[in-house]
């Protein structure tokens, strides 16, 4: 039965993710396009059109990935065989898995059964989600080689040595949270987040930790070779870079996994730094207002609340990726480094010392595990 | 806790089964015609020379890929302190500054010998 339910949750997290890549990618299309001053891609139809109604963008969000299935899957001549395989297996395999701890909801309770809403209950939730995403590199770096292209081949190994260039200053950021919250377990720290402030505002962690905030968005943004972080796959400059050579769904395994990666990124920063599921001021029972005044709520619906707040917020972040990758231009790529190396990693390892300090210090109110 | 690391078997398999099918799905539904042009490798019209896999690399990926070494190595050493350092106190924190003191001289020799450099 608890094998049950866990695969249960596997499967919702799994879904989860899965829809929210693809609404992603209608959504950068479309945003795009509102920012850019354009209508988008409104031409994707079912069945020639004789439907009254218009379907707008689920035609063009069942039309894409469609597509890009029946597409041929060129192999270049002297590719390994294996590895051009391999490269996007791993480049979105680990990806998916960083879902499963991501805590969309507090309990649900069904009966008598207490269902914790996430998925893989780790207590080292933070360094599953860390190693998970350095093994995205190996997508990359595989992905340029197997192509059998000199430029992939570059372009490939780039985009690897700008991923473990943001990776030092991700986890160093991780760490201060960690400090903070004393704990690697993500439900731990969601929970801790319900508390209140000075009995008034909610403890999240933007307020501890703010520069880690700032730190972990640039090196996730980084991370997932966005822009504007992108030259190894610049698309207006360098074809595809390191994925050139694949087409056809291998070609689309890549992009998804770039916007997996948003959503990671997304989901990271919504579940250490906003709150995660936690809705202010709502507990178990119903709301509970300073002043107060309380509000019974049946559980059920309690659950559902937080697991929409949840997926709000997570929203909310994908949009705020989106609106910056188009409105930055791209940085040159010894910037980029310079920016990974110079800027973030000092400023991460300067926000640890302060933080540590100022957390032995203040004994009294820093958030308890 | 094996209650646990079995959820991680069963996602690690469904995720492994779905990202596979989607792997696949080209062979399975598209066509495949291969066709000397399509085979050969994008080189904007020129036909390309020489071996690849065996050309000469610049050195500073592999410079790069040593610093991130010593220096992820030096974070996960900071994840065990970071989650007991209340307990530890104003020891443990002189005992990671010591360390973290000792890879900035490290970071700060790095970056004035112009390792850091990238062009």
């Amino acid at each position: 039965m608890d094998l049950l339910i866990a695969f249960a949750k596997c499967l919702v997290s799994l879904l989860i993710v899965l829809q929210v890549g693809v609404i992603l990618l209608w959504v950068e299309r479309k945003g795009s396009a509102l920012i850019q001053d354009r209508v988008g891609a409104n031409r994707a139809n079912i069945f020639g059109g004789i439907l009254p109604f218009n379907l707008g963008i689920v035609n063009t969000l069942m039309a894409d990935p469609v597509k890009l299935f029946h597409k041929e899957d060129i192999v270049p001549e002297g590719a390994d065989h294996f590895l051009h395989w391999l490269a996007p297996f791993l480049a979105l395999f680990p990806l998916f898995l960083t879902y499963a701890v991501i805590p969309f909801g507090d309990v649900l309770v069904i009966g008598d059964t207490t269902i914790n809403l996430q998925a893989v209950e780790l207590n080292v939730g933070i360094l599953f989600v860390l190693a998970m995403v350095s093994l995205g590199v190996y997508g990359v770096v595989l992905g340029g080689w197997a192509s059998n292209s000199r430029y992939a081949l570059l372009g490939g190994v780039r985009g690897s040595a700008q991923m473990i260039s943001y990776e030092i200053a991700m986890g160093l950021a991780l760490v201060a949270v960690v400090l903070t919250y004393g704990t690697l377990d993500l439900q731990a720290i969601v929970r801790a987040q319900g508390d209140l402030m000075w009995g008034v505002i909610p403890a999240w962690g933007v307020f501890y930790q703010p520069l880690a905030l700032v730190i972990l968005f640039i090196a996730g943004m980084a991370e997932s070779k966005r822009a504007p972080f992108d030259l190894p796959e610049a698309e207006s400059e360098l074809i595809a870079g390191f994925f050139t050579e694949y087409s056809g769904s291998k070609q689309s395994v890549f992009m998804m996994a770039d916007f997996v990666e948003v959503a990671i990124v997304a989901a990271l920063v919504t579940t250490l730094f906003f709150g995660g599921w936690q809705v202010p001021y709502l507990y178990r029972d119903g709301f509970h207002f300073p002043g107060g005044f309380s509000i019974a709520v049946p559980s059920l619906l309690v659950t559902v609340l937080q697991v929409l707040s949840f997926l709000v917020k997570l929203f909310l972040f994908c949009w705020f990726q989106i609106l910056v990758r188009w409105s930055l231009p791209r940085l040159r790529y010894d910037q980029l480094m310079d920016l990974g190396w110079k800027r973030l990693l000092p400023y991460a390892l300067a926000n640890l010392a302060v933080s540590a300090v100022l957390i032995l210090l203040l004994q009294g109110w820093t958030v308890r595990s | 806790m094996e209650q646990s690391y079995a959820a991680v078997l069963i996602s690690a398999g469904l995720c492994a089964l779905v990202v596979a099918i989607m792997v696949g799905a080209s062979r399975l539904l598209g066509t495949r015609t291969p066709n000397r042009a399509k085979q050969s490798v994008f080189e904007a019209g020129n036909r390309s020379v020489g071996e690849v896999k065996t050309h000469r690399f610049p050195v500073k990926f592999y410079l790069t890929a040593i610093l991130f070494i010593v220096f992820d190595v030096e974070v996960v050493f900071m994840y065990p302190w970071a989650i007991v350092f209340r307990q530890l106190g104003w020891f443990g924190l002189a005992e990671m500054a010591a360390f973290v003191v000792v890879l900035g001289v490290g970071l700060a020799y790095v970056w004035k010998v112009g390792a850091l450099e990238w062009d």
